[in-house]
């Protein structure tokens, strides 16, 4: 059949590459772990979808309680409501498979050190399945746009790249806290924390116009302002803020290529002291 | 054709207490880098050998001998600190079964998602579904949650999926140690079909019985380094000689001797039908018992030896009953005398022989010396002997060829 696959098997060396093309031939199993993924995180909760729906609209009811009587942030010509909920369905998503996928390894020692396979596979199952939480969201996100009024325009079309890009950006952060986490262990109580400060320090409640002008380039290091603010003008149809963007896109390219690199230093050892 | 070959592979590992589990540590070490020796553990210190096409090779070796960690190396689940290797065609592992198995899934799900883990293709599994499923015997609860299999519905779909992966080169370990006889008895002779099948397999196991009649070759591992490579019977019979100590061959001590005033054993051996020493004894083939001993009085003595199995039960005693001593009293002198067990006699695995020498009436013992001897009978996997066809486990202390008839009504 395949006599002339050949397999080397060395010592780790100190940079190699990723090897994507082992990754490619074991994409049926990448397949299959986000179906997975997926099908327990419907299976196990009691309220299985209700919990997908009520996060978002309960966080953004909050917010708008808030926020919109009491703070009254300036959203551009966009009803609170819909501001609030473009930010949270996404910040939704990057927390909860960045959480995921920082677990993977740990709460699937059996397979690590049992069988061999990319071991990427399993911080992009998990954040990959978390993306069926956002489906939900797009779908509530539709809903509340027919009912305040709010037509798109033709910028929609930016809005799956800006999802593209918060996939790639919580999948680097997901693989980079997986490989983290089998090491250290305080992983587990440091990142809650990171991600809260994190929360707050993103534009999902408030707008980032809010900050003085000559700040905002370098706001948008955070690559969540970038990714937010291409979001929300491509879904309600406002300016966009290039420069802004660029900044986040460059982040984003940053922190997934250290992201990959710290993972491969470090995924060789996993079987050994996962 | 070499499929696989391994080259001064080593590994070592880090022990546990000293590898930084916390940031703080971590930051500690970098200031404190002197790592010493003791911290350290080589699993596998000088690994080599090659593995031809179509070979089914036995790894064994006691406890910590480095079995585990040499098929982790090759299954690609860790890798070496030192040395290469390298595997040509399509490698199947099986280090476990049911690996990935989620209990909150149904048996369908799960069989899909462990062939996937396994390494099957998505068309493969849905090539072989309808065959697991008939194998595994669990088709009433195919859309059951795994969460409410018993354990051993459990271990038969984990194992029913395993049957049927499809590897050029298959890994074995241990696996074979779970489950009861008859599923260890499916999962043998569905390693035979395999290993028939003109694919590789590698297995390893502690059970000598399931490795002699797999295997055709044998490498045995001790601390890490490759301390035989070579034909089944004979590496299982070093390394069985080694556990036991007792060899088939007995010499008594030049400065002591091996019995009373009127008789002791001099030597004594296990030996084929052309009188020489075996170790390993085919099943099919006579063995002989010869021992030497020195009668210094005129007494009747009786040579007598005893066998037993590995766990010490005595399948039968022999004495001499034939020959001219039988009840005059012997002149002093040495004597030799050979007792031959017939082939299909003895069951499958070590055996241990008791050596001695009485006089009956009065009863007395002039030397008994109880672990004299030891050899190993191995069953093949020819169709010529009592076990036919059958690869399972073959209970009994003895294996004999008899004449059965079955007539039709």
């Amino acid at each position: 059949m395949s006599q002339d696959q050949i397999t080397i098997i060395e010592p780790k060396r100190f940079l190699s590459s990723l090897d994507l093309g082992d990754l490619w031939r074991h994409r049926e199993l990448l397949y299959f772990m986000i179906w997975r993924d997926v099908k327990i995180r419907y299976k196990q909760a009691s309220f299985g979808i209700a919990w997908a729906v009520l996060q978002p609209v309960l966080t953004t009811a909050i917010f708008t309680v808030i926020f919109s009587s009491v703070a009254r942030f300036d959203t551009v010509d966009v009803p609170y409501p819909l501001f609030a909920l473009s930010g949270v369905m996404i910040w939704l998503f990057v927390h909860t498979s960045v959480s995921m996928a920082s677990n993977s390894f740990v709460s699937n020692t059996n397979l690590v050190t049992k069988i061999y396979f990319p071991r990427l596979i399993l911080p992009l199952a998990a954040t990959v399945a978390a993306l069926s939480d956002l489906l939900f969201s797009v779908l509530i996100l539709g809903l509340m746009m027919v009912y305040f009024a709010v037509a798109p325009s033709s910028q929609i079309l930016l809005a799956p790249v800006a999802l593209l890009m918060t996939l790639v950006l919580a999948a680097s952060l997901g693989t980079l806290f997986s490989a983290l986490n089998v090491r250290f262990r305080d992983v587990k109580f440091a990142l809650p924390f990171l991600l809260q400060v994190w929360m707050i320090a993103s534009p999902i409640f408030y707008p980032s116009s809010l900050l003085p002008e000559k700040w905002r380039l370098v706001y948008a290091i955070n690559p969540m302002v970038g990714i937010l603010d291409l979001f929300r003008s491509a879904v309600f149809g406002t300016s966009i803020d290039w420069q802004l963007i660029g900044i986040s896109s460059i982040s984003i390219v940053v922190i997934t290529v250290l992201s990959l690199a710290v993972f491969r230093w470090m995924e060789d050892d996993f079987a050994d002291i996962v | 054709m070499k499929v696989l070959s391994t080259d001064h592979i080593a590994k070592r590992y880090l022990l546990g207490d000293r590898l930084p589990n916390s940031l703080r540590d971590t930051v500690a070490g970098i200031f404190n880098s002197k790592r010493n020796e003791k911290d350290e553990l080589w699993a596998l210190r000088d690994v080599s050998f090659d593995v031809s096409d179509g070979e089914t090779l036995g790894i064994i070796g006691s406890n910590g001998a480095g079995k585990s960690t040499l098929l982790k190396i090759l299954s690609r689940i860790t890798k070496p600190t030192s040395g290469r290797a390298e595997i040509r065609g399509r490698v199947g592992s099986l280090l476990e079964v049911g690996t990935g198995f989620h209990n909150e899934l149904s048996g369908r799900e799960n069989i899909y998602l462990n062939g996937a883990i396994l390494g099957m293709k998505r068309a493969e599994i849905q090539k072989k579904f309808d065959e697991i499923v008939e194998f595994s015997e669990i088709e009433r609860f195919l859309d059951t949650p795994l969460k409410h299999y018993s354990s051993g519905m459990y271990m038969r779909l984990a194992f029913s999926v395993a049957a049927h992966l499809d590897p050029e080169i298959l890994i074995v370990d241990e696996v074979l140690a779970v489950g009861d006889v008859g599923f260890q008895k499916k999962c043998l002779s569905k390693m035979r079909d395999i290993g028939e099948s003109g694919r590789t397999v590698l297995f390893v196991s502690h059970d000598m019985r399931a490795v002699a009649r797999l295997c055709g070759r044998v490498v045995w591992l001790e601390n890490g380094n490759v301390r035989a490579d070579g034909q089944a019977d004979a590496v299982i019979a070093d390394y069985l000689h080694e556990q036991t100590n007792i060899s088939s061959e007995w010499k008594a001590d030049a400065d002591k001797r091996t019995g009373n005033e009127y008789a002791n054993l001099i030597s004594a051996r296990v030996i084929d039908e052309e009188r020489l020493s075996v170790q390993t004894h085919d099943i099919r083939k006579a063995v002989g018992v010869e021992m030497t001993y020195e009668v210094r009085g005129d007494k009747v003595i009786t040579p007598n030896i005893h066998f037993f199995d590995e766990s010490g039960t005595c399948i039968f005693v022999t004495h001499d009953w034939n020959s001219d001593w039988k009840d005059k009293p012997r002149p002093a002198g040495i004597y030799t005398s050979t007792v031959w067990v017939p082939g299909n006699f003895f069951s499958e695995g070590r055996i241990v022989v008791a050596v001695a020498a009485s006089t009956y009436e009065p009863m007395e013992v002039h030397f008994v010396v109880w672990e004299a001897l030891s050899f190993y009978v191995a069953d093949s996997v020819d169709g010529d002997r009592a076990r036919g066809n059958f690869t399972g486990p073959f209970p009994g202390a003895v294996r004999p060829i008899l004449d059965w008839e079955t007539a039709a009504e």
